[in-house]
């Protein structure tokens, strides 16, 4: 199938969501809407310390407290050995999810679960955290990562020695790794350079922000059977984790996804759920847990902040010759930063023979780090794209001109080793110069960013089940928990594939006993590699009604096609056989072989990269240093867009992430490392009065892998807003703020300078 | 357990506030109190509701002024036309204070005494000359709105007293008032810098009378006369009010916190004092 | 002490409850009354996922306690279609797309529908301030401000 020029009845158009009524009556239920007969209350007590030895803990007086049904700490848990297992777009540490699950010897921040009660009342619940005592014995703590880095600094973990360096360190560190990515030969391709950039940059960890605190409940019966209901980016991962957590066979214990409040990645591990099915295993309750939003902030994770010290190097005709870029990201208490990715994606948006990328993953005493869109690059992109703005500038040159001189295309070698596949990078930097946002004239104080981004976008293990009902309607299942319209995009794709109405279509999410495992939602992997798996049911229905009409018409299964929904004679065939439609079809399983269900289960590879270039203008106010973003455009390659509008939605809500990363969010700490601004009044992400419209440009450059095109368009549009931001700032004010987020302080005290 | 009563008249409020428990406090809008005693920041033993007694609910034309009873809400401020032509810059002030969703429940005397420094209203009132009726055990007294304050969570208030109503004296035939806060975004956010600016002119464009106050640059909000004092005699030109920014950062004692350093809160309290007087200037032009 | 014993109206209908003093009207809406379509985001009233209407009043259900609304008139979003009949604001939402997560879409609309019945014709500045305390992270508000503005068409030619 060729992916030009074809028509399609369903793709690319704007359906309403199935799931949609639910969502908009309040009928929809969100991890923390579900209740069960005889539930009780799960609550955690934290670490008021950044960083202690737990010398013991009393759990009796809280145990002993009226109403209280289970107490549990780190003895309740096995005390698993540290194993590297591959994930989905990172390894995953079991001890770590462990540990963070529940403080095992030391906390490591604060906020750090040390125990969990579970009581029959909240009010209880809260009376018996206040019961346990636990002896902890201070250590100083640390939370810059330049300090973590350094030699003296306080040590988290006794037992990390930094990986990837030969040959292995004689003492442990904080620095749990370094990786190093090269192509070409870097020190000769400067030395060729007529124009170098050489600067350093920082930027803050920042919370996914998703306005859903994480919930479950958990009910363990008497035999052992295990059943969660919890809001997270996978039912199967919920599943992995709890099972390897608590030693429970995967069969033992089922995972029932709820509507998900947003992830945005930070809903790609575990926090609540194993404590709760430990309460419950204890109790012989069910038991639910809801997150306060203090301890999302304070005991979930944000993504990294960074260190990067970028050096980047020219002809003086723009042509790029050498790059290096190092960084160093903050992994919070356990090792697991998106130091590699950030490595791999700082320069995949050039072809440039000449680089080389060096990456650390530094612990520190904050919360874990967790996934967030496009975990890595944004920063890597912050720090390339801003040191690109100013080559630019340095050799009057246009800053998309520079770009489209250098920009990846199909073949151009990717530091990190692969060829890019067909690509739309420059598509997407051509669509920006043509835009009228990009020629309409600035007034004093203004200024225009541009910036561009990328994404590998994943595939991965994904299972659909298709079911032909008697009327001619169909159920698709898939195991992806749908966090922004995916239900829409699975029934287009299989009311495609099928030739029947979208209406017709009803997506169903399945639980992890109900549904082939499927990976999580994330690595912008639903609607290609959950796609791809939906579309290969399809097309194997597609083939039991050619068979079933085969049958009825007695002929062979090549003498039927199957069009728009109908079975047609093979071109060729004279005889005077109707059409027979899916419904008559289905109508009449019963006597040519029973149900017509179809099924795929597959591990999608050839995910195609995506690329985005984003405009931005900004005013700045000279005598204050506040930023407002004036106009906004976002220009992405989407393969093929399944459902526009959730398409657009992606692009708009990864640009208004970013322009909160870059603008005003960040964590501030005292002295004592306790996070001062655990709550949306004090965490600054945007409110609807900060933004403008933006405005979106799909370019469709289809992605062959796929059988309609599609390319992951989630994580994209987050890679390029911290440098468009940056880079119009710049412009506008003729400063440049090298440290996010760019705050009035932090602007006003630059411009002051 | 926590105790909640709404007494419908002042005197019943009092009662409540001194009996049985004296950790009993004042709900208004309860858009601070609710947070606080959730975060367990306060501990409570009772709540005495005011806003089911009329007189705290009250907003009326009085000596050609307003009195705007304490529990009020910002919604209801900003619906009433008449305040709002005459005092722009408090209504302003008072609407800024949270959401639309804060607005519907929030007032000026809840602002006022959660005693906070940053509160939005406080300078606006205290630039306006508002005073304030305070009830408690020992009968009515009513001071100045900037005598209330006395420190970060802290007021002059006497165990049992509360505050039952805002009286904002008629503005000067040629008057114009008008606050200004500073803010990372542009909503939902603390003030880091507040100034309000009042400001009477003559016949001839000449400033009789000016007061300036504000808020977050100090433990409290604060009148600062001096610069009032250098906007009298002038026509509020470039001069005038250089002075008049120089005096506002001089009474700035801010601190340095999550939301902003002490260079930068002194520096914007300049700036917005300006901003807000030349806002005053037009308005107070505007009224003849 | 005893319970509240607590009198209202909940999207018309009458509804009597017992509450303790310290619980909001959210937990009462949700726990007690099992209307889970008001969502608690923050519990400090800085996301307006709680936003429900006392006395016609936009508020936060979160900051309002259960006891405060003795005789009063509540409106949550399971109040906001008729039966099976959407609001306008709803059929847009859907429409336009104006949703991803879903969060945070309850509360939105109720605070849309409080605008629209005040300003049945607001500026897309007015939408955005009324709506500055509802946080979505997934849209960047674009489809949202452009729903809230074509159902306010749709109610003006209806």
């Amino acid at each position: 199938m060729g992916n030009e020029e074809r028509q399609f009845k369903w793709v690319g158009t704007r359906q309403v969501r199935p799931d949609g009524v639910e969502k908009v009556t309040g009928q929809a239920n969100y991890g923390a809407d579900f209740t069960l007969p005889g539930m009780i209350t799960g609550r955690v007590l934290r670490s008021p310390h950044a960083h202690a030895r737990i010398r013991s803990i009393d759990t009796s007086a809280a145990s002993a407290l009226k109403g209280v049904r289970a107490v549990v700490t780190a003895d309740d848990f096995p005390n698993l050995p540290s194993e590297v297992v591959a994930g989905g777009e990172s390894p995953v540490n079991y001890r770590y999810i462990s540990c963070n699950a529940i403080a095992r010897d030391k906390v490591l921040y604060e906020g750090h679960a040390v125990a969990a009660v579970a009581a029959s009342d909240p009010a209880v619940a809260e009376a018996a955290l206040k019961l346990i005592q636990v002896e902890y014995e201070l250590l100083p703590h640390v939370i810059d990562v330049r300090e973590a880095m350094r030699e003296d600094a306080p040590l988290l973990h006794e037992d990390l020695f930094t990986e990837g360096v030969d040959p292995k360190p004689a003492r442990p560190s904080n620095i749990a790794k370094r990786t190093e990515f090269l192509l070409g030969d870097p020190a000769a391709g400067f030395a060729e350079c007529e124009v170098i950039i050489e600067r350093s940059y920082t930027t803050q960890p920042v919370h996914q922000g998703y306005i859903e605190p994480h919930a479950c409940v958990a009910s363990v019966a008497a035999d052992g059977m295990t059943t969660v209901w919890s809001s997270s980016q996978g039912q199967f991962m919920v599943r992995e984790f709890c099972a390897k957590l608590l030693k429970i066979a995967d069969s033992d214990l089922r995972v029932i996804p709820a509507e998900i409040g947003g992830g945005f990645g930070g809903k790609t591990t575990v926090y609540l759920e194993p404590l709760a099915i430990a309460l419950s295993r204890k109790s012989g309750k069910p038991v639910k847990m809801v997150m306060s939003r203090e301890e999302v902030f304070k005991a979930s994770g944000p993504t990294s902040g960074g260190v990067l010290h970028v050096k980047i190097g020219a002809r003086r005709d723009g042509t790029l010759l050498a790059g290096e870029c190092e960084l160093a990201y903050q992994a919070g208490a356990f090792p697991g930063s998106p130091a590699i990715p950030g490595c791999m994606t700082a320069f995949a948006c050039y072809d440039i023979p000449n680089a080389k990328t060096v990456g650390f993953d530094v612990v520190s005493n904050r919360p874990k780090c967790a996934a967030y869109r496009a975990p890595g690059a944004p920063m890597a992109a912050f720090a390339v794209e801003s040191a690109l703005d100013e080559l630019a500038l340095k050799l009057g040159m246009d800053p998309i001109e520079l770009r489209l001189k250098n920009a990846a295309k199909e073949g151009t070698r990717a530091l990190y080793g692969p060829k890019m596949p067909i690509i739309g990078f420059v598509e997407t930097l051509e669509a920006a110069r043509a835009h009228p946002h990009y020629n309409t004239p600035l007034k004093a104080n203004q200024g225009r960013g541009i910036a561009s981004g990328f994404w590998f976008n994943i595939g991965g293990q994904s299972s659909a089940a298709l079911h032909i009902n008697e009327d001619g309607t169909a159920e698709v299942v898939t195991g992806n928990p749908d966090i922004g319209g995916s239900r829409a995009s699975m029934a287009i794709m299989a009311a495609e594939v099928l030739g029947i109405d979208y209406a017709k279509v009803k997506p169903l999410i399945g639980d992890t006993a109900s549904v082939g495992y499927s990976f999580l939602t994330g690595g912008s992997r639903v609607t290609f590699a959950t796609g791809k798996a939906v579309v290969e049911a399809a097309n194997d229905v597609v083939q039991q009604l050619r068979a079933r009409a085969a049958k009825i018409w007695k002929c062979e299964v090549e003498e039927v096609i199957w069009k728009d929904g109908v079975a047609h004679p093979a071109q060729g065939q004279t005889d005077t056989r109707t059409q027979l439609s899916l419904a008559e079809i289905a109508a009449s399983a019963a006597r040519t072989g029973g149900p017509i269900s179809g099924k795929a289960s597959l591990n999608a590879g050839g995910a195609g990269p995506g690329f985005g270039t984003h405009l931005c203008d900004v005013e700045v106010d000279p005598e204050t240093g506040r930023v407002e973003v004036l106009r906004y455009t976002v220009i992405q390659d989407v393969g093929r867009a399944i459902h526009p509008s959730y398409v657009e939605g992606q692009m708009q809500g990864g640009a208004a992430q970013g322009i909160g990363w870059a603008l005003n969010e960040e964590y501030v700490y005292d002295e004592q490392g306790r996070l001062q601004n655990p709550g949306f009044l004090d965490y600054r992400m945007p409110v609807a009065s900060d933004l403008p419209m933006i405005d979106t440009v799909m370019v469709e450059v289809p992605n062959p892998a796929h059988p309609f095109g599609v390319r992951g368009v989630g994580e994209v549009p987050i890679v390029p807003p911290l440098a468009a931001v940056a880079n119009a700032v710049a412009r506008a004010s003729g400063v440049r703020v090298n440290d996010l987020p760019i705050s009035p302080p932090r602007l006003l005290a630059a411009l002051m300078k | 357990m926590l105790t909640y009563n709404k007494p419908t008249t002042v005197d019943e409020a009092i009662v409540l506030l001194q009996q049985p428990q004296p950790a009993a406090r004042v709900l208004a809008g309860g858009t601070d109190l609710l947070v606080q005693l959730r975060s367990g920041r306060l501990a409570a033993q009772g709540l005495v509701d005011l806003k089911r007694i009329p007189e705290l609910r009250a907003l009326r034309a009085e000596q050609g002024g307003f009195r705007i009873g304490a529990a009020v809400s910002g919604a209801e401020l900003g619906e009433h036309a008449a305040l709002k032509a005459m005092w722009p810059g408090v209504v302003e002030a008072a609407n800024l204070i949270g959401s639309t969703q804060i607005q519907g429940r929030a007032s000026l005397g809840g602002n006022l005494c959660n005693a906070s420094p940053a509160a939005d209203s406080v300078p606006a009132l205290i630039a306006a000359g508002a005073r304030c009726t305070i009830a408690g055990p020992s009968g009515r007294r009513e001071v100045p709105v900037e005598t209330v304050v006395t420190g970060p969570g802290k007021t002059s208030l006497a165990p049992g007293e509360f505050v039952v109503d805002f009286l904002l004296p008629a503005q000067a035939p040629r008057g114009g008032d008008a606050y200004l806060r500073f803010i990372p975004r542009t909503e939902m956010d603390i003030a880091v810098v507040g100034v309000s600016v009042n400001l009477t002119l003559d016949d001839a464009g000449l400033c009789t009378a000016a007061r300036l106050a504000v808020g977050a640059v100090a433990p409290t909000a604060r009148l600062v006369e001096a610069a009032g004092t250098s906007l009298v005699g002038t026509a509020v030109d470039e001069a005038a009010l250089a002075a008049m920014m120089a005096a506002v950062r001089a009474a700035c004692a801010p601190i340095n916190d999550k939301r902003g350093t002490i260079e930068f809160r002194t520096h914007v309290a300049g700036v917005l004092a300006g901003r807000a007087a030349r806002i005053a200037l037009d308005r107070a032009r505007m009224r003849t | 002490m005893s319970k509240h014993h607590i009198s209202t109206t909940i999207n018309g209908e009458p509804v009597e409850f017992l509450c303790d003093t310290a619980q909001t009207l959210l937990d009462v809406l949700r726990d007690e009354l099992g209307l889970t379509g008001s969502k608690e985001g923050c519990g400090s009233g800085d996301c307006g996922a709680c936003s429900v209407r006392v006395e016609g009043r936009l508020v936060c259900a979160c900051l309002v306690l259960a006891a405060e609304v003795d005789g009063c008139e509540v409106e949550t979003i399971e109040g906001v279609a008729q039966g099976n009949v959407l609001h306008p604001l709803q059929q847009v939402f859907l429409d336009e797309a104006a949703l991803q997560c879903g969060i945070c879409t309850p509360g939105i609309i109720v605070a849309a529908k409080a605008l629209l019945e005040k300003n049945l014709d607001p500026t897309e500045e007015e939408i955005r301030f009324w709506l500055a305390g509802n946080l979505c992270r997934c849209t960047g508000y674009d489809k949202i401000v452009r729903a809230v503005q074509k159902a306010a068409s749709v109610m003006r030619s209806a």
